[in-house]
Order: C-alpha cells, then structure tokens, then sequence
C-alpha cells in the first residue's frame, strides 16, 4: 500500500485512490497516480457537477454543435463557435498572470475548433475598491487581460465588472471567446485512425502550473498558503503564432484532431482525445520539446505551460504539417502515435511509466452531493417595506447610484483593452451588447455576460432565471434575436450542503429560463471552491448569450439618438425593492427577494422591442436593470458623451412608492425611443405580443425630468449626470 | 498599382488592411512575409500594427532587422511609397526611416478609442484629397504612441512641413486636453522629407467604412491612388 500522504499530497482522498487500484488491478506508478489525480480533479472530471450538467438543454431555436471543448451554432454555412471559462483561483493567486492565461486558455479552445477567434468578453467580479489588495487585484486582471488580448489581435467587445464584497479573497474572472469558421472546416478534439500520427506543437514544456486544476482550482482558499508556482506563465505572441499556424494546418486537410493542452497538460491531452476518438495512444516523453532539465515523466505529464497544443495528423503527412509550425518558428515534434484498443500507454525512453485505459481517466466518478437550503435565507428573503425609510431628495439618490462601482462608467477599463481590432466592432462597449459585422454577409453577431449574483444569492433559482433573461434582454435591444448560451457556473466549496443547494437551484433555473427562450447551452465551464476565509462568493452563474442580427442596418443601441423622439416603456414597474442596488448602496442592505419574474411576459416585451427595431421603428432600445428606471434613463441620456441628449418624462402615473418606480429592478423592461409618427406603430406591435406599453415622455432638452403624475422627483443637467457616472471609477482606482 | 502588406509574425492589423484595400478600396494587394525579401512589385507597401515580435523589448526593435525590412528600406530610399500605421510607424522609426522615437503613452497605459485629429499638410500623396486643417474622426489603439524629437529635429519638421496629423478637439482646437498620449506638439502622423515614407498612430484601416462609425481615414489611401493614377500605374 501506498503512503496515504502522496495522493493527498496531489489532492486524492482514500476513496479515490481505492478506486484506482480497483481499475488499474495493482499499484498506480507515481506517473499514473498523478494523471488520475489531474484528470479527476472537480475541474477536470466535473465529479459533482456531471449529474445536474445533463440537464441543459442542448438544442434550441438555432442548430447547434456540440464540441468537445467549445460549442456553436449554425448560421447559414457558418459555425459560430464560442466558451466561457473561469481563472478565477490563478487571478486571486496572481492576478496579471492569472487573468492572461485565462484569455489564452479560452482562445486555444475556440481555435482548435478549426474557428478564427473573433472576439473576447469578460465577466469580472472583485470585492470592493476601498480595501487596497482588492485594488491590487482588479488592476492585475484589467493589466493581464490587455497585455494577452491586445497582442493576440483578438479584441475584447464586452463583459461586466461588479464589485461585492463577497468577492473579497475570492474575485472572478470569467473570459469568453467567440470564433467563426465554414462549418465545412470545423475539426474535433479527437484521436482516431490507427497509426496517425500524434504531434505536440507549440511552446516548450516548463514546471510551472504543475497541479494548476487539482491543487489550485479544486479546493478553497485557506490561511496562510502559497500557491503561486501552480500559476501558469502566458505568452501572447507565440499564441498569436500559433493561432495562425493551426488554422493553416487545419486548413490543409491534414489534421484528424487537436486539443489544446490546457487544464491538466498533457495528460488531459492523451486521456480525452483518445477517449473521445474510441482509441488509445502510445507517446514517447523524451520526444517532448522541454524548457527545463531533469523534469520527472509525472512533471511533464501534469505540467500546464501554456500555448502548447496536442495534434493528430494523418498518417504520412507529419512533414506537411512540420513544416506550417516551423514557419512560425514554433516546435513540432512527433511524440507517438494512435492505437487500436484504448489504451494510453506513457513511455520514458522506451520504458512504459504508465499505462491506462483512456475512458478509466476520462469517466471520473459522478458525486451526488447532498444539498440543504441555507437557514440564513427565510430572514433575509423578509423585507417589511415599513422598513426602508424613503428619501426627501431623489437627485441625490440618483447621483449616488450613477457613481455607484458597479453602475458607472466602465470605459477607464475597456480603453486599455483592444476592442476594434479586425475591425469587426460595429456597436462598442458600454451598451447593452456588443455588435460584430459577419464580413462578406448582411448580418452581424451580439454578445453579452450577464448574472446579478446577489439576486442570485437571496434566490438562486429565480436569479439564475433572471441572468438568462437579461442576457437576452441585452441582446434584443442590440436588434438580435438571441441563438446560444455559454455558462459559467462559480461556486463556493460542493462539499457544502448549502453551497450545493446554490449550484443546483441555478442549474435548474438556467435550463428553465433556456427551455423557455428555445435556446440550447452549448458548452460551458463550473468553477467551485471559490471560498476564502473571509467569506464564500455570491452564487454566480454567468451566462454568455450570443444573438444573431439578420439585417446589419438594423442594429440599435442604447443612447438616445435625437430631441423630440418619444420615449417608450415596455413592461411593468411593479412595487418591489428586494436585492436591489438601491437598498444595497444607500440603505446598506442585502435583503428582500430577487424581483419578479414571468417568464411569458419577458418574451412577450421581448418580441415586441425586437419587431420595433427590425421594422426600423426604434431610435434606441435600453433594458432596465441595475439602478432601475431612472438609472436606465439617465444612461439613454448620457451613452454618447459628445451629444448628450435630455429627456421629460411626464406621462408616468403609478401608484407605488416613489423609490421603487425610480430605482427597483422590476424585469421585464425595456426603453426605446422613436419619432413621433412611429408611435402608434410600435403600440400596435406591443399590443400583438401582448406587452405592456407606455409613452413615458419626450427627448429633448440639456435635463433629465421624471414626473410621476404632478410630482417632479428627478430634475438634473446631464453635465451633472454625466460627471458623477464618468468620474467615479477612476477615483476608486486611486484609492 | 498594387499595395503589398507586410506580415511579421505578430502582426494583427494585416488582415484588416487587406479587406481595406481589397474590398472598399477595390485594389490590387499582396502580403509580403517577414522572412521575404522579395516585395512583389508593391507600389506601396503598408507596415500593419500588432506586435511585430511580440515588443516584448522596446516596439519595433526587433523588427528593424528583418529580412523584409532590408528590401523596404531600400525601397523607401529609392522613393517607394510605404505607409506605417500604429506598430508600423513605430518600426520605421526603429528603422530610421523617419525621424525621431516613440515613449509611452504619458498615462501608461494601452488606449484603444476614437479621437480627432486634423490634418496639418494636404499637399501630400497621402492627403491630398483632404481639405487645408480637415478634422477626422479616427480610433488609436496603443501603448507607445508618445512621440518624442529634440528641438532641432521638431524645427526640421515643421520647417519642410513634414508633420502631417496632430490630435486636436472635435472642434480642431489643439491643446494638452485632446493629446491622449502625450505626444510632443500633439503630432499623431509625420512624413519623411522626401514625401514618400508616412507613420500614423490612428489606424485608418479602422476608419473608412461607415459600418465602424467613421468614414474619415478612407481618404488617405484614395489619395495614394490618385497620386498613383496621375503617374499612370
């Protein structure tokens, strides 16, 4: 037997290690021990999350494809290829580094796909500004995410950044690609055919990232550890090299497979490609390109360099290949070849230092954890409206919120990163939804990340409902009809009954929410153990949604456009405050229930806003969201800072009170303006969908103005609105 | 007339000047690989932006000894016409192609976003279309577009008229206000004496289609093809 300290050393309980002794019918070798132990960490094997994963829904409105390692959807004769993945433990470790190779590691496995990597958004999550290691933080992923994405040429459209404190000592950084390819030349992560030939490409091979998803992402935080040596080193200029010479290795026909040599290297590599193909692999070590001496078989087969790629080529075209990665000054080495039967046999100098059956690696033990609601959510869900003292001035409210981390302007950060770059960027950042032009067709792509993880936390069920919503929402008022969803689902420690409860609860209302819209989750990524000391994250699942615009004269955005257009509402301003901004930045409280959510009359604004603009009705389109109403506005207001446009809003007569109509999130909204004549046109497209619709009041003017009935509750000049939204995050930054 | 785009291997800005030249100027173009030294009979050859060698050292230090940049120089001496936008200029400064050197951007950081710049010279084969003091609307994207010459150089250049864009207000007010990097005297594009070598910051592949919001930068190379019909190519 075994000492039990070397398998917990690389993250294996008893249980597990028995189970491989089952498999294997004798005693693992160190090399083996440590394959297993990579391939069946949480990150890589998915143990707790597998069973509630098969409950997505994997097809929907657009076809789709399913990959091994990103998914798409079919748009004509495109695939539009696209992942969202997590580096959240790297970026806390080391958040430069951690936030690049994130970005890297995302963009290998959209172009290893066979798709040109064609835009990059991040969802972001830091705990508040005031602490200065938070700041430490956020400037380190903002630094790491421009070094890599603005180098590799691939720019980076959109995301969101908030900031709670529940992130403190736990942040997120999610990053999504999106590539495109002929469908025709798509390729699978896949060995097969026996005797091809398997080739490792790209960087050499170092110690560093060694137990990067065992060690690092599949255990939380405790006092006083160090884990930066299992923090991967980015390059983004032999990725940009290797992005160009795949594709054109690919597009020789050639090449039967390839993966890219992320999570788990090497081992992750031979085990899921041959798996996958139905076949086995024989490797020699001694053929792999390496950066440092006297590197043990069980160091490079779990080391996690970065920007290196595993390729299978057709038997007798290894030179043809060579010679495309040689021209990028890039290593190609024949390192073994597939076999017959299954089974991935590891040599070192000829000598078998492991041999495994690849789907043993591959299929790691389904965990069904148990699952408990928190006792702390029946108090918090109360909120005695009696309790919140309403404000004598809204102004200042307003102000407040629109300077508000997580409302204000984010330009500070995304003018540091690349976002025109293949000059593809037709709507930039800072409205609700990126747009990409589709080059050589009239139509154009939409993205957009969203998750509100406090509603999240006080409903995970209906707040996870909620971020496929507004996604969509997001989309639709970009004019594009939403296709797919990726997510990305973080998570505090599953061994926890409560944390469990969380991730189930926002599984189920992520397939709900997508089983509604008819849209299919085509891949995805789940990140637990974001837990430190101080606190476990907020649930978070973040969706990344992609929409399809079919006329690119039709895209709109949020920013008013001109005076004297009429302003729209679709949807319902209901009385409700609970797990608002609002409470949370001027009442201090995190309470209350996430709003209400009916998923038909979502769909029902949503079609009406979307025949709007596709009918060419809608001058701007703007979802309430954060901030609620007056936020939504006062952002219509100011979204072009060079032509600033006010607004009266004078037609607005509810019967709530004054705080909930100007700042709660009631969902199922939507802004547009429209000229005067287009007025009656749009009521009777709302009145088709059965969307609740309002004219609200009139463009125009250097002031914002909500009325409601005779009451005046907001008068500002936009310079004011302006100013507080554009001016605090760069105050923040600087502590 | 033929536009030749040279790719180094960190170039990123080579794809999108060959659907300029190609699909909205209708052009004939070739890419020209760093390892090359044969330029394809371009007519005017184009330095993309990007990252040459990655510009891990000083941008564009690296680039200046490539093979291809031997034949360009050449080229240039011999009166080619060679446009380096973003990356590119930076590389024919490194090259001494033009005058003077590049810092970072005064806020050290990258910028990518629209700004204004006006144009200094209209009697040039790149801006001869434009009016006297037209103001663009044009994005930069980058780290190092802080441009820097002694005293003696700036009066050389102001003396032969060779700077050609400085960044200025929508309105064309020039002042420290609507520098975004710091640059001396605002200069965001220059020319060689001789009139035939140009470098600019804003990258206006990125601005001459109306899709992307401007349209302003299409006149640099309808102005090259003119220049170039008047000599019959």
């Amino acid at each position: 037997m075994m000492k039990p300290e070397i398998y917990y050393a690389l993250g294996l309980d008893d249980k597990e290690y028995k189970k491989i002794r089952k498999i294997l019918k004798r005693e693992p070798s160190k090399t083996e021990l440590a394959m297993f132990s990579v391939e069946w960490s949480e990150h890589c094997g998915y143990l707790c999350s597998r069973k509630w994963l098969r409950l997505l829904p994997k097809t929907g409105r657009y076809k789709t494809l399913i990959g091994e390692d990103a998914g798409g959807i079919v748009i004509d004769d495109l695939a539009i290829i696209f992942k969202m993945e997590s580096h959240n433990h790297p970026s806390q470790v080391e958040p430069k580094q951690g936030a690049a190779t994130g970005v890297g590691g995302i963009i290998r496995d959209i172009f290893t796909a066979g798709a040109r990597p064609i835009a990059l958004l991040d969802s972001l999550r830091f705990g508040p500004l005031n602490q200065a290691y938070n700041r430490y933080l956020f400037n380190g992923v903002i630094d790491g995410i421009q070094f890599y994405g603005n180098c590799v040429g691939v720019p980076t459209v959109g995301g969101e950044i908030y900031f709670d404190n529940s992130y403190t000592g736990n942040c997120l950084v999610n990053a999504m690609c999106i590539g495109i390819a002929k469908k025709a030349d798509l390729v699978r992560a896949r060995a097969s055919g026996s005797g091809n030939s398997i080739m490792y490409v790209g960087s050499s091979t170092g110690r560093d990232g060694i137990g990067g998803c065992s060690i690092l992402a599949s255990h939380e935080f405790k006092e006083g550890e160090e884990k930066r040596p299992t923090v991967q080193i980015g390059d983004p200029f032999t990725e940009k090299c290797l992005i160009e010479a795949t594709l054109e290795a690919i597009n020789t026909g050639y090449v039967a497979g390839i993966k890219d040599m992320g999570a788990a290297g090497l081992t992750c590599c031979t085990s899921e490609m041959a798996s996958a193909g139905n076949s086995g692999m024989d490797i020699e070590l001694q053929a792999v390109p390496r950066r440092e001496e006297n590197m043990q078989p069980w160091e490079l087969m779990m080391s996690e360099s970065q920007e290196r790629m595993l390729v299978c080529v057709k038997k007798g075209k290894e030179n043809q290949i060579k010679k495309i990665f040689l021209k990028w000054d890039l290593n190609a080495s024949v390192i073994g070849k597939v076999t017959a039967g299954g089974m991935v046999t590891v040599r070192d100098k000829g000598e078998i230092v492991a041999q495994i059956k690849a789907s043993a690696l591959t299929e790691a033990p389904v965990y069904d954890m148990p699952r408990k609601q928190p006792e702390y959510l029946r108090q918090l869900n109360k909120l005695e409206s009696s309790g919140i003292s309403k404000p004598k001035d809204y102004n200042s409210v307003l102000l407040k919120l629109l300077a508000a981390p997580s409302i204000s302007d984010k330009s500070w950060v995304y003018e540091q990163y690349d976002h025109m770059v293949q000059t593809n960027t037709v709507v930039l950042p800072g409205s609700d939804a990126a747009v990409l032009r589709l080059k050589g067709t009239n139509k154009a792509l939409a993205a957009t990340t969203d998750c509100n993880s406090r509603y999240c936390f006080l409903n995970p069920y209906r707040g996870a409902q909620i971020a496929v919503a507004e996604a969509a929402r997001n989309l639709i008022c970009s004019g594009a009809r939403p296709a797919a969803v990726t997510d990305c689902l973080n998570f505090g420690n599953p061994e926890k009954p409560e944390s469990f409860w969380q991730f189930k609860n926002c599984v189920e209302g992520i397939r709900d929410a997508c089983v509604s819209f008819n849209i299919a989750v085509v891949s995805g990524n789940v990140s637990f153990y974001n837990e430190s000391p101080q606190s476990a994250i907020n649930p978070t699942p973040t969706i990344g949604m992609i929409g399809v615009i079919d006329n690119i004269n039709r895209v709109c955005s949020q920013g008013f456009r001109q005076a004297g257009d009429a302003v729209i509402l679709l949807g319902h301003c209901r009385e409700e405050l609970g797990a608002s901004e609002y409470l949370k930045e001027i009442h201090k409280m995190i309470k209350g229930d996430a709003p209400y959510l009916n998923l038909k009359l979502e769909q029902a604004v949503q079609g009406a806003a979307l025949e709007a603009i596709t009918a060419g009705l809608a001058h701007s389109a703007h979802d309430c969201s954060e901030g609620g109403l007056a936020i939504a506005l006062a952002e219509c207001c100011i979204a072009s800072k060079d032509k600033m446009i006010g607004a009266n809003i004078n037609k607005l007569n509810y019967d709530i009170r004054q705080d909930a109509l100007l700042f709660g999130e009631s969902q199922s909204r939507i802004i547009i303006s429209c000229a005067g004549d287009s007025r009656e046109k749009i009521k009777r497209i709302a009145l088709k969908f059965k969307a609740p619709f309002c004219v609200i009041g009139e463009t125009g003017g250097r002031v914002l103005r909500i009325l409601n009935g005779i009451e005046e509750l907001i008068c500002l000049p936009l310079e004011d609105l302006y100013h507080k939204w554009s001016g605090s995050l760069k105050k923040e930054i600087k502590g | 007339m033929k536009f030749g785009i040279v790719v180094f291997p960190g170039s990123n800005c080579d794809r999108d000047c060959y659907h300029l030249v190609k699909t909205v100027l209708r052009s004939s173009v070739t890419y020209i690989w760093h390892k090359d030294t044969d330029l394809k009979g371009a007519d005017c050859i184009i330095l993309p932006g990007g990252f040459s060698y990655g510009d891990y050292l000083r941008t564009g230090a690296i680039a200046r000894f490539s093979m291809v940049m031997k034949s360009v120089t050449g080229f240039a001496k011999k009166g080619g016409i060679v446009i380096g936008i973003c990356n590119g200029f930076q590389i024919l400064l490194e090259a001494g192609l033009l005058p003077g050197v590049m810092l970072r951007n005064s806020g050290l950081h990258f910028i990518c976003r629209h700004v204004y710049i006006k144009t200094e010279n209209t009697h040039t084969r790149f801006t001869s279309l434009y009016e006297a003091g037209q103001v663009l609307k044009i994005p930069i994207a980058h780290n190092e577009g802080n441009y820097y010459i002694d005293p003696d150089g700036l009066k050389k250049l102001k003396d032969n008229h060779q700077i050609i864009f400085r960044y200025c207000s929508v309105g064309g007010m020039m002042s420290g206000q609507f520098n975004p990097n710091g640059a001396l005297d605002n200069i965001a594009g220059i020319m060689n004496k001789g009139g035939n070598v140009l470098g600019m910051m804003p990258h206006p592949e990125r601005s001459s289609e109306d899709e992307l919001g401007s349209r302003d930068g299409y006149l640099i190379f309808e102005s090259l093809l003119r220049w170039f019909k008047r000599k019959g190519r």
